[in-house]
């Protein structure tokens, strides 16, 4: 069996994996048998209702964050770059406070108005990042794109810092947003960010051989034929659609972007053409474990899942960084 | 095959580019030069698309090549650059295998039969199959640079473009790539054009060579008609010396550092010889550039010691050279610093003399043996034996190549000249003899002092090395026939 069918095995196996026990584990234990015999109406409804679609939530967020993590940091040859370097997920959080902070409702959109703001102030700030790196240099080189995300986070970021130190009362609702959680959104979120995540990840998988070639640099990709203004627009824009969309449904949920990708490249190597689908496995797989513990280390209450992740995933990747290392140094 | 026309361009609104024009035909390998900042990468940079170009067009196959988009470009061009780091790593193959990109088409564009063959091909051609399943980061610069090259061959393109592929690899390196770049164009018909930083590299691989002087062209043509000391010293602002290669009808250059002028020139005079039944030697402290047909170290150079070493008459070995060496190194004989000859006659009857001109010294040394003297003229069935007259002629001052050879024509008509004046006959024919079978003659100059351009016989130098050798030569001959008993 090649490596690569390994992985993908492997990366299965651990999605399913999480899944059963994201759906299983909680103050009621849910027992397999759910799935296909409803008999019992409370643990059917437990699991359709309150599992199922936190767990699916959890995956496509973590899996939305990982992809776009391994395009960013393929595109922009950076090992730091994660979904946020770009400044589009600031934009998010801007939108999303902006809500909280003024109690926003529009009637039609009513609990949605929240995610709703975020994803119209995401889509606002891609375009403005991407304006602007454009218009300070025509050819969009990967030192303004970086540059151009860091103006534009570090100004939302102070708009986001204003807003919380104006805050008084509501103060724990935004921090609690900023830090990221999955729980109690229903089906409608998974419904409103399915298709974001779709189209965001089908635009990156569209360039995986493109992102190989960029690897080399922009001039090495030109002259192996790839076009690469018109390849870097698409992986911006689909990494953006992503992040966006993520961030206005869970917050700002850090590492899985960060390292999903680092640890899958260490594993299977840095191949775009299995890199991103494994990240995007693996970080729904990461996400639903840390939602877990989440919601059942201080149970009955829940923590944010932001802050498990990093808890979690850095051991997990210090482990992994240190014995990929010392097999390369013996 | 590629032709480019009235290209400008560069990287501001100032063009770095000036209206270049030129056409390179199919299979054949044109190297650019130029000094730093004269536009060769520019303008590799505006024919691969890289920078915009403000005028002119790139033509491919008579196609102008701003028509074509990124993909098909890609399958007329390959381009290999200049050596340089990458972040993530990829195995050798994958890297490989990037360079069918332009090849493959849709969405899901599986890997074809033709894209395997053409990568296993280019790894077998460039010979880092070996290595195909390792990080290309783990490899050594000159193997990274062999992978980009299977990496632009796997791109199977008729046109291949080339930025200083041999910087940062070291010489063995350099030629191994260069090497199978050119068997490469002229097994596959493949053209190729090079920017090349080394003007002898350049020179050795190239059919024809562009050299670029502030974005224009200063010259276009072959190797013989650019490499030129006059145009590359202009252009390069450079003091140099072009060489023929030993090999190949590629000229070669060479830097001449400024020199210090001494203000008292290192001059040879007799004090520097020594003489003793086994040899006549010449030590000096700083080396004289020489030319003889000696048997150690003959031809040109430049050496330090010089030694004419006395064998017996019945001396008889299948390796004289290899002999005479160990012989030099046994008596504590530099081997790259000694000119060896030797000679049969009594090396204590030799002579040596300093004559006086205008511009400085010249010294000779003569040891003379007539006993197997030659008619030349009629030498064509003879036997040869130990030379017997070796003529050393040491100049005080700087002559360049020409004189070089002129004094050993001056020398070699003195000599003749003082064996018709002794009557030395050639014993077989009865006709007065040109010299012996073997002679062996040395021209060695300091290069410091005067400049002297000349040593025919017209000049003072000529003058001056007929009327010494013509003298020496007289006087060897008759301190032979003496100690021979031989009574003029």
């Amino acid at each position: 069996m090649n490596k690569a069918t390994l992985a993908y095995i492997v990366s299965a196996a651990t999605l399913l994996v999480a899944v059963w026990l994201g759906v299983s584990i909680g103050t009621v234990k849910i027992p397999i048998s759910t799935f296909w015999d409803s008999s019992d109406t409370t643990a059917s409804n437990i699991l359709w209702k309150i599992r199922m679609p936190r767990v699916i939530l959890a995956g496509l967020v973590g899996a939305a964050l990982a992809i776009s993590g391994a395009a960013f940091q393929g595109l922009l040859k950076n090992p730091l770059a994660d979904p946020y370097t770009l400044g589009v997920s600031s934009g998010a959080s801007v939108g999303a406070v902006v809500t909280l902070f003024f109690g926003l409702s529009i009637p039609i959109l009513g609990t949605y108005t929240l995610p709703v703001f975020s994803m119209t102030a995401a889509t606002l700030t891609m375009f403005l990042v991407i304006g602007f790196a454009r218009l300070v240099d025509r050819s969009m080189k990967m030192e303004t794109i970086i540059l151009t995300g860091i103006i534009f986070g570090s100004f939302l970021g102070s708009v986001l810092s204003l807003m919380i130190a104006l805050t008084g009362e509501e103060l724990r609702q935004i921090i609690g947003w900023l830090l990221g959680s999955v729980s109690m959104r229903g089906w409608t979120y998974i419904v409103m960010v399915l298709p974001f995540v779709v189209i965001g990840s089908f635009i990156l998988w569209m360039n995986r051989r493109e992102l190989n070639a960029m690897l080399f640099g922009e001039e090495r990709a030109h002259h192996l034929g790839v076009n690469v203004k018109r390849r870097k627009f698409m992986i911006l824009i689909g990494g953006s659609i992503l992040t966006g969309s993520a961030v206005a449904v869970s917050g700002t949920i850090g590492f899985v972007g960060l390292v999903v990708p680092h640890m899958t490249r260490l594993m299977w190597g840095s191949d775009h053409r299995h890199l991103l689908t494994l990240s995007f496995m693996n970080g729904a797989s990461l996400l639903i474990i840390c939602d877990l513990i989440a919601r059942t280390i201080i149970s009955p209450s829940e923590l944010p899942v932001g802050v498990i992740t990093a808890f979690i995933g850095a051991p997990v990747f210090a482990y992994i960084f240190y014995r990929q290392r010392r097999k390369g140094a013996m | 095959m590629l032709q480019v026309d009235n290209l400008t361009g560069g990287y501001a609104k100032e063009p770095i580019v000036k209206d270049i024009s030129f056409d390179v035909n199919k299979g054949e390998i044109l190297g650019i030069l130029g000094p730093n900042g004269s536009g060769k990468s520019t303008l590799l940079k505006l024919i691969s698309g890289i920078l915009p170009k403000q005028k002119g067009t790139v033509k491919i196959d008579g196609e102008d090549a701003a028509l074509y988009s990124q993909k098909q470009f890609a399958k007329k061009v390959a381009v290999l650059p200049q050596l340089h780091a990458h972040a993530f790593s990829h195995t050798v193959k994958d890297t490989v295998a990037l360079g069918r990109y332009p090849h493959q088409t849709g969405l899901f564009s599986s890997w074809s039969e033709e894209d395997e063959r053409a990568v296993s091909e280019a790894m077998n051609y460039t010979g880092v199959t070996r290595y195909k399943d390792q990080a290309i980061e783990l490899l050594s610069g000159g193997e990274q640079q062999r992978v980009f090259v299977a990496q632009a061959l796997a791109q199977d393109a008729p046109i291949l473009l080339l930025d200083e592929p041999t910087n940062h690899l070291d010489i063995a390196h350099q030629q191994q790539l260069l090497d199978t770049i050119r068997n490469h164009a002229v097994e596959k018909g493949v053209t190729v054009v090079s920017v090349f930083h080394d003007v002898n590299l350049a020179s050795l691989y190239c059919d024809r060579l562009l050299l670029m002087e502030k974005g224009e062209i200063s010259i276009i043509g072959d190797p013989q008609e650019v490499i030129r000391e006059a145009t590359i010293g202009n252009v390069y602002k450079a003091r140099v010396k072009t060489q023929p290669h030993p090999e190949l009808p590629k000229p070669q250059m060479t830097l001449l550092p400024h020199k210090i002028e001494e203000s008292n020139p290192f001059t040879v005079n007799k004090e520097h010889f020594t003489v003793t039944a086994e040899r006549v030697s010449l030590q000096v402290n700083q080396p004289l550039k020489t030319l003889s047909s000696a048997v150690v170290n003959a031809g040109l150079g430049w050496y330090r010691a010089f030694v004419n070493r006395h064998v017996d008459e019945n001396y008889n070995c299948d390796d004289v050279k290899a002999e005479m060496s160990a012989y030099l190194e046994q008596h504590g004989y530099s081997l790259t610093d000694t000119v060896g000859m030797m000679t049969a006659v009594t090396t204590e009857h030799a002579e040596i003399d300093e004559y006086e001109g205008d511009f400085g010294t010249v010294l000779v040394m003569v040891t003379a043996g007539v006993g197997n003297a030659v008619d030349v003229s009629q030498a064509v069935t003879r036997e040869q034996r130990v030379g017997t007259i070796n003529t050393w002629v040491i100049v005080n001052g700087e002559l360049p190549e020409e004189a070089f050879i002129q004094a050993m024509i001056t020398a070699t008509e003195a000599k003749t000249k003082a064996l018709q004046t002794e009557n030395v006959q050639d014993p077989l024919t009865g006709t007065i003899a040109t010299g012996t079978s073997t002679d062996s003659l040395l021209v060695a100059a300091t290069q410091e002092g005067e400049h002297l351009p000349y040593a025919g016989p017209i000049t003072p130098l000529g003058k001056l090395i007929g009327h010494g050798v013509y003298d020496c030569t007289i006087r060897a001959i008759r301190a032979y026939k003496k100690a021979k008993g031989w009574t003029s």
